[in-house]
């Protein structure tokens, strides 16, 4: 595969008939399918073959879809760029000197090379919509809840979605409807958003939509990424639409409290890696405690270790009041604003990343300014909130993604309204 | 710098609570990087208390006997079993 989207390529049939029965669909490497090798891009889990199938995977091959392959993804789902997988980078298929975004790079790079007709990903801090946006093609994280985790291999569980990848928005919203919907083996999925016909909602009809535009989102951005996504708005409006600025200044705190949340919770999570179960095999001696300790320096890379510390470091004793719990204060600020701002809004317009796609090896040295890249993104995944990214043109020759956010469940307006951006 | 700086010290401890052995070189960098990081979250206490109406509810589902993993499928990806069984280290 000229990209390396693929960490293993596999051919397992769907059922004959359903929605995509003709249709290719390629599955980030941290949802489980059962038979086929699931790495989640970390020598800890590179030769682990589940037993079992995720319930959207299950959902998938009912619907009749053939699964081609596990896709490239940063280790554990912690990264912007699918270059802290285990198993190598993934390259842009736009342009392959330069990252596909992450962390389910491997799935939009799949999917822009036409490897696969769709994929999923699973997006924590934006790991939908940055590879979608990076690479050009559409990215929806549904709201919290809409969609089944189990069988998702737990990185922060409050604020991670599996979500579709496609060409167009019609596409990506027919891939939603068959993965979405409760499930009673994930019991934070809900009844709401159950049977909802979201395919039809791609419509481009934005006549009378009102568009919210929150100016912290649009400041600091690269002005190329700007002009983009003003050149859009002003479609929107020639379509129909109505815009107005709206104010969240709370997302000043987003990335801090993002980043705080996911790696307590990563810490946690990442517990159970302890080699006994599943994981390498190593030489180590010694007690449980010294095993342990061995095979976690041998299977994790970097960035996985530098998120377990910090997380670990957060809930120490003595300083889980001024991170963690500050955090959440922080949170729930977020969800007022939200709140507010779309009370007056039926959905809010912003740059997907600040950011053009950046160079290969650019961001490893510096994880500070990586983390940074994730503001436009962060502040949905903690406000539970579903959002869509959508290609708005290119700048010096590489995409720039447009987001649109939505309330709770309303996946339809989102998808609406970004099927009248590709007009 | 960090109100927290952070010394060689407190990551060597913190990576024994997390049970990863760090070589010198993981160490040194991560010290630096603690720094940095640690500091931009410092930018947390400006963040006002807000009352988050909490809207949850307990889901509760019928506890029936379901099939479940076999034994084989359950021990298929484990470095060492004897048995049928899980075979660790020793704990002390």
């Amino acid at each position: 595969m000229s990209v390396d989207a693929f960490i293993t390529e596999t051919t397992v049939e769907g059922d004959d008939d359903g929605p995509l029965a003709d249709r290719t669909v390629a599955i980030k490497d941290n949802i489980s399918t059962a038979g086929v090798r699931t790495t989640c891009g970390s020598e800890m889990l590179a030769d682990y073959v589940p037993p079992y199938d995720a319930t959207v995977v299950e959902r998938l091959k009912g619907a009749g879809a053939t699964l081609v392959g596990k896709t490239n993804m940063d280790e554990f789902g912690m990264g912007t760029t699918t270059e802290t997988s285990a198993f190598g980078p993934t390259r842009n298929p736009v342009d392959e000197s330069r990252v596909p975004g992450g962390s389910s790079g491997g799935s939009a790079a799949a999917v822009a090379a036409g490897e696969a007709d769709v994929a999923l990903g699973s997006d924590t801090g934006g790991s939908v919509r940055c590879p979608a946006a990076f690479c050009g093609v559409v990215g929806i994280k549904p709201t919290y809840g809409l969609v089944s985790r189990y069988g998702l291999v737990a990185y922060a569980n409050s604020l991670e979605q599996i979500g579709p990848l496609a060409p167009t928005v019609e596409e990506a919203a027919e891939v939603l409807e068959v993965i979405a919907g409760p499930d009673d083996r994930d019991a934070t999925t809900r009844e709401a958003g159950a049977d909802a016909d979201y395919a039809s909602a791609a419509d481009g009809d934005v006549e009378g939509l009102s568009v919210g535009v929150p100016t912290e989102l649009i400041e600091g951005a690269d002005e190329r990424v700007v002009e983009r996504f003003e050149a859009t708005l002003d479609d929107l409006k020639a379509q129909g639409a109505e815009t107005h600025e709206v104010s969240l200044p709370s997302v000043e705190h987003a990335v801090q409290a993002y980043y705080v949340i996911a790696m307590s919770e990563a810490s946690s999570n990442l517990a159970r890696f302890d080699g006994v179960r599943y994981g390498p095999e190593t030489d180590a001696e010694g007690n449980w405690n010294e095993t342990f300790a061995r095979v976690r320096e041998e299977g994790f890379g970097d960035e996985v270790k530098r998120r377990i510390l910090l997380g670990t470091y957060a809930l120490s004793a003595g300083y889980h009041d001024k991170y963690y719990a500050k955090a959440q204060d922080a949170r729930a600020w977020l969800k007022r604003d939200f709140d507010e701002a779309l009370a007056e809004a039926d959905v809010l317009a912003s740059p997907t990343m600040p950011v053009l796609p950046f160079e290969l090896g650019e961001s490893l040295d510096d994880p500070l300014q990586m983390y940074l890249a994730d503001a436009n993104t962060v502040p949905v995944n903690l406000a539970n909130l579903p959002a869509i990214s959508v290609p708005a043109g290119r700048a010096d020759g590489l995409p720039v993604g447009f987001q649109l956010i939505g309330p709770a469940f309303g996946e339809r307006d989102i998808v609406r309204a970004a099927s009248a951006v590709e007009n | 710098m960090s109100e927290t700086p952070v010394d060689p010290d407190e990551v060597r401890h913190t990576a024994d609570l997390a049970r990863i052995d760090l070589d010198e070189d993981e160490v040194e960098r991560f010290t630096e990087q603690f720094s940095d990081v640690l500091s931009y979250f410092d930018t947390l206490d400006d963040v006002p208390e807000v009352d988050a109406e909490a809207d949850l509810v307990n889901v509760m589902r019928a506890d029936e006997v379901r099939d479940g993993l076999s034994q084989e499928e359950a021990l298929g990806n484990a470095p060492e079993t004897e048995d049928g069984y899980f075979k660790g280290p020793s704990v002390s």
